[in-house]
């Protein structure tokens, strides 16, 4: 018996490792390869360096009126001198903190849901849930308690963009999971109404039902009711975003196995403790990816509120460029829109990706 | 399994030639100096830990991977990049995979006679009297019809090996075909490679079944961390292997 | 599978412990609520309707609408009635979704193969341009052509021109036009005949495949096809068209083929921004197809053409087309952003300039909506018989 001696192990050939090995297997394999390498190229070299040098090198960025661009770049001034309007519409100046701090309450109080240690995290959850609302209301819109109260038709900028967005989603989510509820149901009658609001809401596009808040819920309520723009905007996008939401969960639902429903039917639970202490808890897990990506979709949509005259970030910036004083700055407008939007729904995004990951391994053990 | 030895004679022609073969992925050296010579109509087994090189080795044969160094010449056509070599090794060589990968949106049948119809180019109606025939050989004709999902897996991998064999390869490369089969349907996948070995198929087989390689191999092939560490026929590997890394392999796997 | 199971022992209970009981009761219940709610809604807006003296109907659908639209592809004047503005709008909706759903895929499909390419550089771009662009909202995208690149364009007497046939400015893009000429009858009956010639071609192709084994270049065969047979026809009746090229006249260009800036800019920004999805929806789809795939085709001696003929595409397109259509589907209903810029489509004519003058409100909406509810539940009806008819078989 003897000892097999291994060899060493050997350096690759040089052709194969190293900057040239990389470039020759990932730029110029073949003709083919090669050819669109240089395409490629040469349309890095005719767009980048024009970008480049209009946003930042030839960019005026210094000054307080149109009169200070004079580089023939990019007017930057122009976003510096509006920026608090894009970001707080026409909030009145002195109360604006009452907008940050409401941003800064929403932080500091979710922040503990993202700790893995915290104890009694479901709790809380709950508690935020139920006191943050009315918390933030009383900031923004006042009325009582001694706030000053500001009239919604004074929210703008990014901040509407947030309340339109955020209300939109957390409005939708009870909605939408007892829409879900209801179209896996095993009442034929309850089964089909969910179906046709769910189908409806999908069917049409959100600009007709905007329209459709702006013009028709007046003409739904009484006479003396009368609710204000954002409120009727609220509505129709709570409405609109439960059916997309009540898919979502749906297919979250159909992932859990029957082998849960059957066991907890086992156990004696009725429908709706097997529901809220069964299903739903596995299911949402499974579809906060999910949720995220609607609410981008619901973050970029916050956009169309424009066609029924609210002023959120997007129309904001609209209106600055088309202003008489800042003609002629549109390009920098929208690509400072394009860029706030692009931070928020990007990150939004590797967020949600990153959950699909985790939630993937999770489920593989 | 049927012990005895099945016998048959070698033919002289080399079949497949490798020398001083190196590969790397990346900067790890995954195949350290393959030499190997096999001749017309023998069976070699190849066997050795996860991760020892043996399917790489066998998928460097048809290019499925790419070696970086030495000479890989099969049936007189040296394996370069020029793609009409590599299409003329892979007309004559068939390959099982561990995973069937068979097509999934044609019929068994389809399955058998796309390779005829787009690559030798033979008329439709022969193609698929050489797809039954095989179908035949594998014992499901009567599947021809349906579709790979439909079939267990044993059935599965039978009729990838008849895909593989309506090409008429005069070479087969066998990658684990039975590790991903569930027990009882191992024995009618070894069935029918014994039959093709039984006609003289000039075979490669990366296996840990034993037996198979006690039965049909003529020599069996022990590789760890990329090199083969002992090649001999099966009667001395398995009784009196040489080297100490062989005998530790095989004590593990003899014993389960 | 939700109700409890009734208990063996259990005595028949009241409405609220029998579960088939209470199945009934809720299901009674809820119709109650849903025809309550809508109940009440109708009564209001009777009421209001009343004291604002609208009177509800289509009628309104034959008055003469009085009103210049932007763009038409059917015959218009201001005499017409709301009803064939109805019509004007759905086809320029139709319009503008085939020229997106056209061009999202084109590029899409590029991308999507980009994307996966070994090149680095051409992946990274893909990369690049899909993550930039889907994180934009559509409408800003649509703003941005409109608003920063076509509304500051020169005037016409300034335009962009290039080689003498295709003019941008302020006004839109213009495009050299065919027209009729002495050729044009021999010109289709020809391309008619080339169109015949094709499948007659293509089966005898497939037959002679089948039964010799030789393969007849149908591709080559038919684009030869394609170019000569108009061509000699062209040349011996005489040329089909004649090229309108725009010219300026005055302040503005006549002839060709005048496209308006809003047409342009919602294209653009629809194509672009749907091909960002449709790329990765091509991205996963080609992904699904597992690489024991490729490689088995390989291991049989089928070229990389024909693996991806034969084996990958049609299995890859299992799994992109039920998300391709449900892109299409958010591009037409996109392409109501349209009116944001005043571009003629369905919503802007109809639920926004008719609805303006005739005040039927709940008319025109509910006209509007059922139209976008009529495409999305046809194309998804379609789409389940799709799905069912090419699901791979499994056991």
């Amino acid at each position: 018996m003897s000892t097999h001696t291994f060899k060493p192990s050997l350096p690759p050939p040089v052709m194969s490792v190293g900057a040239m090995g990389w470039m020759r297997a990932h730029l110029f394999s073949n003709w083919f390869n090669s050819a669109l390498t240089l395409l490629a190229l040469y349309l890095v070299w005719i767009t980048i360096p024009p970008i480049i040098s209009w946003a930042l090198i030839n960019a005026d960025w210094v000054g307080d009126n149109r009169d200070s661009c004079t580089s023939g770049g990019a007017c930057w001034v122009f976003i510096k001198v509006r920026l608090s309007q894009f970001f707080y519409g026409f909030y009145p100046e002195e109360l604006r903190w009452r907008v940050n701090l409401t941003v800064i309450l929403a932080i500091v109080g979710a922040a503990p849901l993202f700790i893995k240690a915290m104890p009694r995290k479901l709790r809380y959850g709950a508690a935020y849930l139920l006191i943050y609302p009315v918390l933030a209301y009383w900031l923004l819109h006042g009325g009582i308690l001694g706030m000053t109260l500001v009239e919604t038709s004074k929210w703008g900028g990014l901040m509407l963009t947030l309340v339109i967005a955020v209300v939109g989603i957390a409005g939708a989510m009870p909605l939408g999971i007892l829409l879900a509820l209801g179209r896996r149901s095993d009442m034929p009658v309850v089964r089909v109404i969910c179906v046709t609001f769910i189908e409806f809401w999908r069917g049409v596009p959100l600009i007709t039902v905007l329209f459709m808040s702006s013009v028709m819920l007046p003409l739904f309520l009484p006479e003396e009711v009368n609710i204000d723009k954002l409120l009727r905007a609220l509505i129709a996008v709570t409405l609109f975003e439960a059916a997309y939401v009540a898919e979502v969960v749906r297919g979250g639902m159909q992932a859990i196995p029957k082998g849960q429903y059957e066991a907890a039917g086992a156990m004696g639970l009725g429908y709706w403790r097997m529901m809220g202490l069964v299903i739903l808890p596995q299911a949402l897990k499974l579809v906060i990816p999910g949720i995220v990506n609607t609410f981008i979709a619901l973050f970029k949509d916050t956009s169309l509120v424009i066609i029924i005259g609210l002023f959120d970030l997007f129309n904001s910036i609209h209106q600055a460029t088309v202003d008489p004083a800042w003609l002629g700055f549109a390009t920098e407008g929208y690509v400072f829109a394009a860029l706030m939007f692009w931070i928020f729904c990007f990150s939004m995004s590797r967020y949600s990706m990153y959950l699909e990951r985790k939630l993937d391994t999770g489920h593989k053990r | 399994m049927n012990e005895a030895k099945i016998k048959h004679a070698l033919g002289e022609k080399e079949m497949i030639r490798i020398e001083g073969m190196h590969k790397w992925y990346g900067e790890f050296h995954v195949l350290k100096d393959i030499n190997l010579s096999v001749r017309q109509g023998e069976r070699i087994v190849l066997c050795g830990p996860s991760g020892s090189g043996k399917s790489t080795t066998i998928r460097c044969i048809n290019r499925l991977e790419e070696h970086q160094q030495g000479k890989i010449i099969v049936d007189d056509v040296e394996l370069t990049s020029d793609l009409k070599h590599v299409e003329a090794i892979r007309r004559e060589v068939g390959m099982v995979f561990q995973h069937f990968n068979l097509f999934p949106h044609l019929t068994v049948l389809e399955n058998c006679t796309l390779a005829p119809l787009w690559v030798r180019k033979i008329p439709k109606r022969e193609a698929e009297e050489v797809a039954m025939e095989y179908l035949n050989r594998v014992k499901i004709p009567e599947q021809a019809h349906k579709y790979p999902g439909q079939l267990s897996g044993g059935q599965q991998q039978r009729v990838a090996i008849a895909r593989a064999l309506c090409m008429k390869p005069k070479i087969m490369l066998f990658d684990e075909p039975t590790s991903a089969l569930d027990p009882e349907m191992v024995k009618e996948v070894l069935d029918t490679m014994i039959g093709l070995a039984e006609d003289g198929m000039t075979m490669l087989c990366v296996t840990h079944e034993m037996g198979f390689a006690r039965t049909v191999a003529d020599r069996v092939i022990f590789m760890d961390k990329g090199e083969i560490v002992e090649m001999a026929d099966p009667e001395t590997f398995f009784s009196s292997p040489k080297s100490e890394r062989t005998k530790l392999f095989l004590g593990q796997i003899l014993n389960h | 599978m939700h109700t409890d199971p009734p208990k063996a022992d259990a005595p028949r209970g009241s409405l609220l412990t029998d579960p088939k009981a209470r199945a009934w009761t809720f299901q009674i219940l809820s119709i109650l609520v849903v025809i309550g709610v809508g109940w009440y809604l109708f009564h209001n807006t009777q009421q209001n309707l009343a004291n604002r003296g609208i009177t509800s109907g289509f009628a309104f659908l034959d008055n003469s609408a009085g009103f210049g639209i932007l763009q038409s592809l059917i015959d218009y004047t201001e005499r017409d009635s709301y009803g064939r503005v109805f019509v004007i709008g759905l086809l320029n909706t139709l319009l503008v979704s085939v020229l997106g759903i056209f061009f999202a895929t084109v590029l899409g499909f590029l991308l999507g193969v980009a994307r996966l390419s070994p090149n680095w550089l051409i992946n990274k771009l893909a990369t690049v341009y899909i993550e930039t662009f889907r994180n934009i909202p559509p409408l800003l995208q649509i703003f941005f052509w409109y608003f920063a690149v076509l509304r500051a364009m020169p005037s016409p007497r300034q335009s962009y021109s290039f080689g003498d046939a295709l003019f941008v400015n302020i006004r839109g893009v213009y495009l050299p036009a065919p027209e009729a000429a002495g050729g044009l009858v021999p010109f289709f009956v020809s391309l008619a005949l080339v169109v015949v010639a094709w499948v007659v071609l293509a089966r005898w192709a497939r037959r002679r495949q089948e039964a010799t084994g030789v393969r007849f270049p149908v591709i080559w065969a038919n684009l030869a096809l394609l170019l000569a047979v108009p061509l000699l026809v062209s040349l011996v009746f005489g040329k089909p068209f004649t090229w309108s090229l725009p010219e300026l006249k005055g302040f503005n260009f006549v002839g060709g083929l005048a496209v308006i800036p809003e047409l342009v800019a919602i294209t653009f920004a629809l194509s672009i921004y749907t091909a960002a999805f449709i790329a990765e929806t091509v991205r996963s789809g080609i992904l699904a197809v597992s690489h024991g795939q490729t490689e088995a085709a390989r291991s049989l001696g089928l070229r990389p053409g024909l693996i991806l003929r034969l084996v990958i595409i049609p299995q890859a397109m299992r799994v992109i087309i039920p998300p391709l259509t449900s892109q299409y589907l958010n591009l037409v209903k996109n392409s109501s952003l349209a009116a944001a810029i005043g571009y003629p489509d369905l919503v802007s004519l109809f639920a926004g300039t008719v609805l303006n003058q005739t005040g039927q409100a709940i008319e025109t909406i509910a006209i509007t909506m059922s139209v976008y509810l009529a495409i999305s539940l046809s194309i998804s009806l379609l789409m389940n018989w799709y799905n069912k008819r090419i699901a791979l078989v499994e056991r």
